[in-house]
């Protein structure tokens, strides 16, 4: 066997144990195994394509691989559950941010060899484009993620963003007619990076789920596309297939939003759009407010308690809290249940990640479909730092920005307390009227401090 | 590799994931969206050939400086998905 046929061979071992990886990571059961698979064929890959006779100096790869390999060992070892998604999204950059790099060096290799045809120059354009707006649109949703980048645009910003847009086409056009010219492929370039950047930057909290999806999709694409510049059957299967999965859970996030990809990528945020409002209407003098130790004789009492978790306990990092509460709830015979709705927290399955740290079951874990139907036999249900995904104007007011939204109907259950800071709007801008609801007592503070309370109350009942 | 079956492989990818991906649970949405992330930084295995073949000093750069990002990407990206995957398999070997 010949050497390319060696790496063909190590190719396509790769590529099955990418496919057998990503199918072992849909279940629980198999998806460590999966993990382990996919971990695999990246070592395969890189192994044969050591042995490739265009590779003549090996030194700098080995310093870079050593670099890359312990930032990354260091960066996963030691970050914490709640900066889960800030890690991803970074992640997502640096693999879109490496495909630009990769197509530009193998693009301007081939126009000074003489090899860069059409199809070459649309390849790296593409990728070019797609990579520079995974990289900047990580980065920035990073930054968002950590609440370090408060900025968030100006009115009139989804207009420049289809300018901007539009501007990118033409230069991919541009590349693709006139490959020899690399002024092109760097304005190209310099216009994805801009597009990342005001793609993301006005992104809400609430939409950061649908957003980690697609640029996990875009780092997908880029990869594959590639793999169009290179030649490369791996690169394009394997970024095909994260690709499709990206998409897929892009479309789940979205569903449970009730809100299309197209307006939240391209329309303004709905808060901006509602503006400030008087919520006196909803509220007046209707909300109850109530104390740790009277939830806690109300918990006392109660047979069936549901916890619905929103960003609110990531942010407050009540995960220990709330286990410890859980804890001692199951301890005098009552049944404790986790609802969780699809888009709670700040990426896609945000919630189960966190709960799981706090090393809570995941047979307590029930999302909307298994929970909304047991609220009406719930005597107590605690929201902690959740609003518009328990919002009732979802399904009663069809006027509401939020109407048709699939929510939790918490205010089904006997009794609801919620446990927020204020009575600011949520995500959405809006007013929530169960906050006001008969059956709603509003336990105002700090997440983490109001469980602690409620756990302390409830020994000395 | 023509174009065409370039174009092969890549319609045929995506179905594939399509098919592969449909009904993941809800807990597996992170792990799956990390591992998978992992996956797409196989753009090292370009970044490599880049870094590695001294074609000038500019591609050199970009290949090494692509090369350390992809690294990052692949070796964090599978580290912390495994870490995910250990707390969820953890807490279940301690239920009674």
């Amino acid at each position: 066997m010949t050497t390319p046929d060696i790496i063909s061979v190590g190719y396509l071992i790769a590529a099955v144990l990418f496919i057998l990886g990503l199918k072992g990571l849909g279940r629980p059961r198999t998806a460590p195994r999966g993990n382990l698979m996919g971990a695999s064929g990246m070592l395969l890959a890189v192994l044969v394509t050591m042995l490739d006779q265009a590779i003549i100096s090996y030194l700098a790869l080995a310093v870079a691989l050593v670099i890359g390999s312990i930032v990354g060992a260091l960066l996963a070892v030691k970050v914490k559950m709640t900066s889960m998604p800030e890690l991803v999204a970074l992640f997502n950059g640096f693999g879109g941010g490496a495909s630009v790099l990769v197509a530009i060096a193998s693009f301007i290799e081939a126009v000074e060899l003489g090899r860069a045809d059409n199809q070459l120059a649309i390849a790296a354009a593409a990728t070019a484009l797609i990579g520079a707006v995974t990289f900047t649109g990580s980065v920035i949703a990073f930054f968002k993620l950590q609440e370090s980048l408060k900025w968030s645009g100006f009115t009139g910003l989804p207009l420049v963003r289809v300018v901007v847009l539009i501007v990118s086409l033409v230069l991919v056009v541009m590349v693709a007619v006139e490959p020899g010219t690399r002024a092109w492929l760097w304005a190209l370039v310099a216009a994805g990076l801009v597009l990342g950047v005001i793609s993301t930057v006005a992104i809400g909290g609430a939409d950061m789920p649908v957003v980690i999806a697609l640029l996990n999709a875009f780092s997908g694409v880029a990869a594959s596309t590639t793999g169009f510049v290179l030649d490369n059957p791996l690169l394009i299967i394997a970024g095909s297939l994260v690709g499709a999965s990206g998409l897929i859970l892009t479309q789940i996030m979205c569903k449970a939003m009730n809100r299309s990809i197209f307006e939240v990528i391209f329309s303004e945020t709905p808060a901006a759009a509602a503006g400030g409002r008087d919520d006196s209407d909803v509220y007046g003098d209707r909300v109850t407010s109530t104390s740790a130790e009277e939830v806690a004789m109300l918990l006392e009492v109660a047979d069936r308690v549901v916890i619905v978790p929103g960003y609110g306990l990531a942010v407050a990092q009540a995960q220990h809290a709330v286990r410890d509460l859980m804890t001692s709830l199951e301890a005098s015979g009552k049944e404790v249940m986790f609802g969780i709705h699809p888009v709670a927290g700040r990426m896609p399955g945000h919630m189960n990640v966190l709960l799981a740290e706090a090393e809570i079951g995941y047979e307590h874990l029930l999302d909307m479909d298994q929970i909304n139907p047991t609220f009406s036999e719930t005597d107590v249900t605690i929201v902690i730092g959740a609003n518009d995904v328990v919002n009732p104007a979802a399904r009663n007011d069809p006027s509401s920005p939020i109407a048709g939204m699939p929510i939790l109907d918490v205010d089904e259950s006997r009794t609801v307390v919620v446990i927020k800071r204020s009575l600011s709007p949520g995500f959405a801008g809006i007013a929530n009227p169960l906050f006001a609801a008969d059956n709603a007592l509003m336990l105002f503070g700090d997440g983490k401090q109001a469980v602690i309370d409620i756990a302390a109350a409830l020994v000395t009942v | 590799m023509t174009l065409l079956i370039a174009l092969t492989l890549f319609v045929l990818a995506v179905f594939l994931g399509l098919e592969l991906i449909t009904k993941v649970p809800a807990m597996l949405h992170t792990p799956l969206m990390s591992g998978s992330n992992a996956v797409s930084g196989i753009t090292l295995i370009g970044a490599l050939v880049s870094a590695g073949s001294d074609h000038t000093m500019l591609t050199t750069t970009l290949g090494f400086v692509a090369v350390t990002l992809a690294t990052i990407n692949v070796v964090g990206g599978f580290l912390v998905t495994n870490r995910m995957l250990t707390m969820f398999a953890g807490r279940k070997k301690r239920r009674p």
